[in-house]
């Protein structure tokens, strides 16, 4: 069953209005005594999306909350999940004098077990940022006699792009264009959390931009077969913290049902033409390595054969070495949930935003970074 | 970036006659003869010296400026002595330029410590084939700002490099200034009471340049706000002559100022986030790109923190200002947890606001 609840108009103002925000955390407090959560016993819920991490700490939110109500900060920084082996078979790509690599910022400085696309650039590999798929196609474009890559990377928000500049690559009959293709997809991953021994998790803030693309649909299963309430959010504080209560009041009532916050944005149905474009171009992966959960099942998405001339790893010798993550790493624990950034012991000493060690110290989007970036109070308090 | 520099050509002021004939730079402007000093006599000093003195601008070649210590000594006690190098792409974007941004550069850093800027040298590092019309356009740009913040350019230098040797234009500007008798800015004079105050929004100049890259596909109306804040200070420390410190807040952002002060002056900085000036905008760009205005650089923006008695005073005299329509008390220095700067959210969180290890990097979703 699906409710909608529809918070407001487009314009963001309103939902960074800080009456209703009391108000909504008062509420939030009230639910919780009546559910009996305490700061020993809380109600643990999930944020999906590394957005939402970044939101809450962004926002200061966790330390706005009652005791009762514990974040956990799940697996949803495409960037950190993204294994060594990956980096390297990138930052190889980049080297041959022939590519021009093209990249979203946040994946330049990820390490990689030899170096980062960072170090590789100023080693001087010829590796350029673009804000979209499209930019690296324009580059191929602007530079027939190279070979132009794309990074691509990303949960099913940023696969449509990706498909579709391929789509207009062949169109256009662009030869010097290919992809690097690292796209994951969100679904298989919750069932390994979920599935993970000794996990409890009570509920799932859900992500806002992946269901913008895929819809309600795919997330049944979260309410049907593991009986946990999952709410769609948006990414203002006022849409985080009415997705708490919307949560907890699924809680209160005994139900699990798949709720939509984010109506302003998210279809319950998705969008179809984002749909049919990753349909088109991508095909379905046996398992994916992912960076601190191991492999999974269907997890991530290659190019189909019909398309392999944009194909990067049918292109270049991509290796895809399986990389151990570093000694003392504990990203994995972090990511299911089961340790606090602050818990591992490489947090803020060998590992920092300066010289990450596990990747969730790389994006801002990370849990640790945004601990580090963000949190240092409560780290102290805690 | 070229493996060694000819020797320097410094090139004292006066009006000329010789006129460059090409459309575009080539390695011959700064080969050291007629092409090279039709480079510089028709581009830069003829800009220059429209706003000089007839005495300055009728004087000699020399290879040095002469300032008369007379001069100096009548505004203050203490020579200021600052140097900044100006690499910007693309070299014009909403707001200024990069000569503009040379000349407030420097400018600011001489007026933020309460020094009134007096003489600026300005040396260019030009890329073969950049196009001479719009070298005109940034000399002229660099004079019309000069005048503006009462500065003079009184030495300079032109070098050209092979294409690829630099990026187009580079600029570096050096400047002095007097102190006036009495100021005493300093990053460490921070105490617990004291004020922060900014004279207006931030992240202005960081989105107009990321707009003017063209690589975003979204259209902003905002613009650099690259201007000479030296007025705005002078009028800053007249109402609170007691100010701590001024800084302005360029690369790194409002972040970098305030932890630099909560850690040179061991105090905690207390910042308010609703109160902090940042153009809706600016705020809708930042979010689109998952980017945090208080990390964008500005060139307009001084940072002050003053006592708190004179704060109302400070406050006051910025709003009076041109340049401080928008400024605003955004937080206050405190005893607790020095070092570090906390931030107050609107909905009574809390949060760190910590240095980025470098640029800012635009998140994927």
């Amino acid at each position: 069953m699906t409710t909608r609840f529809t918070p407001g108009g487009p314009v963001t103002a309103p939902f960074h209005d800080r009456d209703t925000g009391r108000r909504l955390i008062e509420r939030i407090g009230d639910k919780l005594r009546a559910l009996g959560a305490t700061e020993r016993d809380p109600i643990r819920l999930m944020e999906i999306c590394g957005g939402h991490t970044h939101a809450i700490f962004r926002h200061g939110l966790a330390g706005v909350l009652p005791p009762g109500v514990e974040f956990l900060h799940g697996p949803g920084c495409p960037v950190c999940v993204l294994p060594m082996g990956r980096i390297d078979d990138c930052v190889a790509i980049a080297e041959d004098p022939r590519v021009i690599l093209a990249t979203f910022g946040d994946a330049m400085r990820v390490p990689g077990s030899r170096k980062s696309l960072m170090q590789a650039k100023a080693d001087g590999a010829d590796i350029r940022m673009v804000y979209s798929p499209l930019d690296a196609l324009a580059l191929a474009r602007r530079n027939p006699d190279r070979e132009v890559v794309f990074f691509g990377l990303g949960f099913e928000t940023t696969m449509p792009s990706t498909a579709l500049t391929v789509l207009r690559a062949e169109r256009e009959g662009i030869a010097n264009f290919s992809l690097f293709c690292n796209h994951i997809t969100i679904i298989p991953t919750i069932r390994a959390v979920l599935d993970s021994p000794g996990m409890r998790i009570d509920g799932f803030i859900g992500p806002g931009h992946v269901s913008m693309v895929i819809g309600l649909k795919p997330y049944r299963f979260i309410a049907s077969h593991y009986n946990r309430p999952l709410v769609v959010a948006g990414f203002e504080p006022l849409d985080v913290l009415q997705s708490v209560w919307m949560l907890l009041e699924q809680i209160g009532r005994g139900t699990a049902a798949i709720e939509n916050q984010y109506s302003r944005i998210v279809p319950e149905d998705g969008n179809p033409q984002a749909q049919a474009a990753i349909e088109a171009v991508f095909e379905t992966r046996a398992f994916f390595e992912w960076r601190g959960l191991g492999s999974i099942d269907e997890s991530g998405v290659a190019v189909r054969e019909r398309y392999a001339r944009f194909d990067a790893e049918r292109r270049f010798a991509v290796e895809s070495p399986a990389v151990a993550d570093p000694a003392g790493c504990q990203c994995g624990d972090v990511l299911k949930g089961g340790l606090k950034p602050w818990q591992c012991a490489l947090f803020g000493g060998a590992c920092t935003p300066e010289t990450p060690i596990g990747a969730l110290m790389v994006s801002s989007e990370g849990a640790c970074a945004a601990y580090h970036q963000y949190g240092g109070l409560r780290k102290g308090a805690a | 970036m070229t493996a060694k520099a000819p020797a320097p050509t410094p090139v004292p002021l006066r009006p000329s006659r010789r006129r460059v004939r090409h459309e575009t730079v080539t390695l011959a402007h700064g080969g050291g003869g007629s092409a090279m000093r039709d480079l510089v006599e028709d581009v830069f000093v003829s800009a220059f010296a429209e706003h000089q003195d007839g005495a300055q601008a009728a004087a000699p070649l020399e290879d040095q400026a002469r300032l008369p210590l007379a001069d100096l000594m009548a505004r203050g006690d203490r020579l200021a002595f600052t140097t900044d190098s100006f690499v910007v792409h693309p070299l014009e974007f909403a707001g200024g330029d990069i000569g503009r941004l040379a000349v407030c550069g420097t400018v600011n850093d001489l007026a933020v410590g309460g020094a009134v800027p007096v003489a600026l040298s300005c040396a260019v590092v030009i890329e073969e084939g950049m196009a001479v019309a719009t070298l005109r356009r940034i000399a002229a740009s660099i004079a019309a700002t000069a005048r503006e913040a009462g500065v003079r350019v009184v030495t300079g230098d032109t070098k050209v490099v092979a294409r690829g040797a630099c990026d187009k234009l580079f600029i570096t500007t050096s400047g002095v200034g007097v102190i006036r008798t009495g100021v005493e800015l300093g990053i460490a004079h921070a105490r617990p009471g004291d004020v922060v105050i900014v004279n207006g929004p931030l992240g202005d100049h960081g989105a107009a340049i990321l707009a003017a890259r063209g690589e975003l596909a979204v259209e902003t109306s905002v613009a650099s706000d690259c201007a000479p804040l030296n007025g705005l200070i002078g009028a800053l420390l007249d109402a609170a002559p007691c100010t701590r410190l001024i800084r302005d807040a360029t690369r790194g952002g409002l972040a970098a100022v305030l932890n630099e002060m909560a850690e040179a002056s061991a105090v905690g900085v207390r910042v308010d986030e609703s109160a902090i000036p940042i153009r809706d905008e600016v705020r809708g760009l930042c979010d689109l790109l998952g980017l945090d205005p208080l990390y964008l650089g500005n060139e307009g923006v001084a940072v002050a923190v003053v006592p708190a008695e004179q704060a109302d005073a400070a406050l006051a005299a910025l709003r009076a200002h041109p340049l401080g329509g928008m400024a605003a008390a955004i937080g206050t220095i405190t005893a607790e947890r020095p070092g570090l700067v906390v931030m107050d959210t609107p909905f009574g969180g809390t949060r760190i606001v910590d240095l980025l290890v470098g640029d800012p990097l635009p998140r994927i979703c």
